[in-house]
């Protein structure tokens, strides 16, 4: 054995005690779904003291974000350590401490492209879970076409002046800042005149409402900006130069997205679902067969999902790619819960049936070929991109 | 950071392998000496082989002491990729991995036989399905014993590399009725035995196919491989090198048709445009990239697992020839959709893909037998 794999051995079984001595028994095993996620945030209330304890636990060494610098509160890991640390929770058990927009993707931004003192004042705060983020950048009329946003920010001076309306920023209603493309120049061609802003959500000016989707209640809202006003210093990175980090940060959303990370695709396995239904719809040869295709599909996925990290790890970043795993693992994910549902039949039919709430997740489901760049963005990314398609 | 050999990406030397062996194919077997070989009723070129064995692309799984290089399954798998891209036809598979890993399993008797793979002497046929569809365990080509020699009686339907090779692997039964995964007994034998009739198969391919009819054909327990009643168990490791390769060469086949298509897709002009100007295609294009970007991981994943756990194999290359079988398949029927009436056309290269994707597909396993493997290995 070399020294480098003798120490992660080493570090596999120091992790490993680490979990089992540290993460409350009360979490363990549990099945995971969106009421088990701790957000955190000033609104955040535990649903148990455990998640409390777990999550200081994890706090104190780092492990809400892992790979992210000792002195902003992260673990300070390398990739391997990292992927031996996710290895042994899923081995053990254990639920992720934390989940946040901000550990998934502010953080990575400010890493990326914040000053020192961004990165003091928020990196922290997010790694503790004081802080939750929510994300303003669809607005009605910027979808697929993003770089379309409208919501002004005015230079006053001493501060900015936000206003506008953005949407389906996910939990803006129980966020406590945010972090928003706004427009910064009207004059120059539309990629090149917005930038990035942070906000307190607490600033006058500043509501949010939610809005209903098929799948019943969502974590989706409306937000609104009233002539909000915004300290200069909540600026981030360039002037007018806020569409590269927008452009950064949904190339890590759309990973996140397409490789089900984070729980956001539902953590349900099609075997699951099959064992709840005692082997009998294993008769039907048809189903059985689909079943069979999609197992094949999310292996090579998952494997796909590795080979990038192994080449981003290596230093060759992946760039445009991501468009495949986001289209890839989104549509892959539609037929898992399309077969699920099938594999239930009138026992996923109910809001909160047999199967819990699977018919709401299959529904949820539908959003996710549109959300963060829909697959037909997402194809035409790889054809003008990668493949250097000729434009119309 | 890990060790390269470790991830699924390539390794540096590994990148050389694949940049090597691009341009030397480029040069020495681009798709037109297909062409020239099934004009010429020829299944492979044998200078072609001769090339091959003094790159050390024969010894690729014989060991050094045999005179191999011994570069593993993955280098194994870059190899046929690359030659799936330009459909190069040789004896490679069923000779230089197939038979090369069945013999390093054997032990000191098979140094010999492998030094002559290494060397490009000798070539391998597997002789193994007896009906249209890849079964192994169905085998029921008897081999009779009389004392220590067998006489082998029966018909072995569908032998690649079958009428060229010098060698030959047989599966038979020597105990048990078919079905039975045991009683089964790998012989490795000379292909000019009395009692041993190849029959030429003109496939779509136009590579080397054989029917080969056996008329108790004499061997004896010296040329058991492995232990008599357990063929199977001997086999199984060259079979699933072979599956790993055959899949590898597909997803590569698939590359080089999506290559080819997308130059078509850029020059081609209709309706005063070029026709990769239109989103319809595009999409298509963009998401038969998709396909062939997650096939090679699974190509990928096959041979490090057979490098690194080769025990541990079978879900790993089931997954890979699965994945080729049906991402060459897509690759080819949209290469000639989108080329349009003229990838229907004999002149144009892109037929060839399409029939050596078909074979492809079946051979060692078509996509249902693999997609089974899976379903089993995962509770469905």
């Amino acid at each position: 054995m070399s020294d480098a794999t003798e120490a992660l051995a080493a570090f596999r079984a120091d992790i490993s005690a680490w979990i089992k001595d540290n993460c409350p028994a009360s979490l363990l095993g549990r099945a995971f779904n969106e009421n088990s996620i701790v957000w955190g945030g000033r609104k955040w209330s535990f649903a148990n003291d455990d998640q409390r304890i777990w999550l200081e636990r994890a706090v104190k060494r780092g492990l809400t974000a892992p790979r992210w610098p000792v002195e902003f509160g992260g673990g300070g890991l390398s990739r391997a350590q990292e992927k031996i640390f996710r290895e042994e929770m899923t081995a053990a058990g254990a639920p992720p401490p934390l989940q946040s927009f901000g550990l998934w993707m502010l953080g990575p931004a400010l890493l990326e492209f914040g000053n020192d003192a961004q990165k003091a004042e928020h990196l922290p705060k997010i790694t503790r879970g004081e802080i939750r983020w929510c994300q303003g950048y669809s607005e009605p009329g910027a979808g697929s076409d993003l770089a379309n946003v409208q919501t002004r920010a005015e230079d006053m001076g001493d501060h900015w002046l936000v206003s506008g309306q953005k949407i389906w920023t996910s939990y803006a209603d129980q966020a406590d800042w945010i972090f928003a493309l706004v427009r910064t120049d009207r004059d120059a061609p539309k990629h090149k005149g917005i930038s990035f802003m942070l906000m307190d959500m607490d600033t006058p000016g500043i509501t949010t409402r939610p809005i209903r989707l098929i799948s019943g209640k969502s974590p989706f809202c409306e937000t609104f900006f009233d002539n909000v006003k915004v300290p200069k210093e909540q600026l981030v990175g360039e002037l007018n130069r806020g569409w590269d980090i927008a452009k950064y940060l949904l190339t890590h959303e759309r990973e996140m997205i397409g490789g089900g990370g984070q729980g956001l695709l539902g953590a349900r396995s099609v075997a699951q679902i099959i064992a709840m239904q005692e082997g009998e719809l294993l008769a039907d040869p048809v189903l059985r067969a689909e079943a069979m295709q999609t197992e094949v599909d999310t292996l090579a996925f998952g494997l796909t999902m590795e080979r990038y990290k192994d080449q981003a790890e290596a230093g060759r970043g992946v760039g445009n790619a991501s468009a495949m795993l986001k289209y890839y693992g989104t549509e892959l994910n539609k037929r898992r819960y399309e077969l699920m549902m099938a594999t239930a039949g009138s026992d996923g039919l109910e809001w909160d049936g047999a199967h819990g709430g699977l018919a709401p997740e299959w529904l949820r489901t539908k959003a996710n070929s549109i959300e963060g760049g829909t697959s037909e963005v997402m194809l035409d990314i790889i054809a003008k991109r990668v493949l250097e398609m000729p434009g119309q | 950071m890990k060790d390269a050999a470790q991830t699924l990406i390539d390794t540096e030397d590994e990148v050389m392998l694949r940049d090597a062996a691009r341009g030397f194919l480029a040069e020495a077997s681009p798709v037109s000496a297909l062409r020239a070989n099934r004009d010429a009723g020829r299944a492979h070129d044998p200078a072609l082989w001769a090339d091959m064995a003094q790159m050390g692309w024969t010894g690729v799984l014989v060991p050094e002491t045999a005179g191999g290089a011994d570069m593993g399954h993955r280098a194994a798998g870059i190899l046929a990729e690359e030659m799936g891209r330009v459909l190069a036809a040789s004896p490679f598979l069923s000779s230089a991995v197939i038979a090369a890993t069945v013999l390093r399993q054997a032990g000191p008797a098979a140094q010999g036989a492998l030094q002559t793979i290494a060397a490009g002497r000798a070539t391998y046929a597997l002789a193994l399905d007896e009906g249209p569809k890849f079964a192994p365990a169905a085998t029921a080509m008897q081999a009779e014993r009389q004392g220590n020699t067998f006489r082998l009686t029966g018909t072995k339907a569908f032998v690649a590399d079958g009428t060229t090779a010098s060698r030959v692997l047989v599966l038979a039964r020597t105990s048990g009725a078919a079905g039975d995964p045991e009683g089964l007994t790998l012989f490795d034998l000379d292909a000019s035995l009395a009692g041993l009739d190849r029959q030429a198969l003109s496939t779509i391919d136009s590579r080397d196919h054989a029917r080969l009819v056996f008329d108790a054909v004499a061997v004896t327990g010296d040329d058991i491989i492995g232990d008599l009643d357990n063929g199977l168990v001997a086999l199984r490791p060259g079979l699933q090198a072979g599956q790993a390769a055959l899949a590898a060469e597909l997803t590569g086949l698939a590359g080089g048709a999506a290559a080819i298509t997308l130059g078509y897709l850029k020059e081609r002009k209709q309706f005063d445009r070029t026709i990769g100007s239109f989103q319809a295609l595009q999409h298509r294009a963009a998401h038969l990239w998709s396909e062939i970007e997650v096939t090679a991981s699974a190509i990928a994943n096959a041979g490090r697992v057979l490098d690194n756990a080769p025990d541990d194999a079978a879900l790993a290359v089931s997954l890979a020839k699965a994945r080729a079988a049906q991402t060459a398949k897509l690759a080819v029927s949209e290469a000639v959709q989108m080329h349009g009436g003229i990838g229907m056309t004999d002149a144009y290269d892109i037929g060839f893909f399409i029939k050596r994707a078909r074979v492809g597909a079946e051979w060692l396993g078509d996509y249902g037998y693999h997609a089974a493997v899976i379903g089993a290995a995962r509770g469905i």
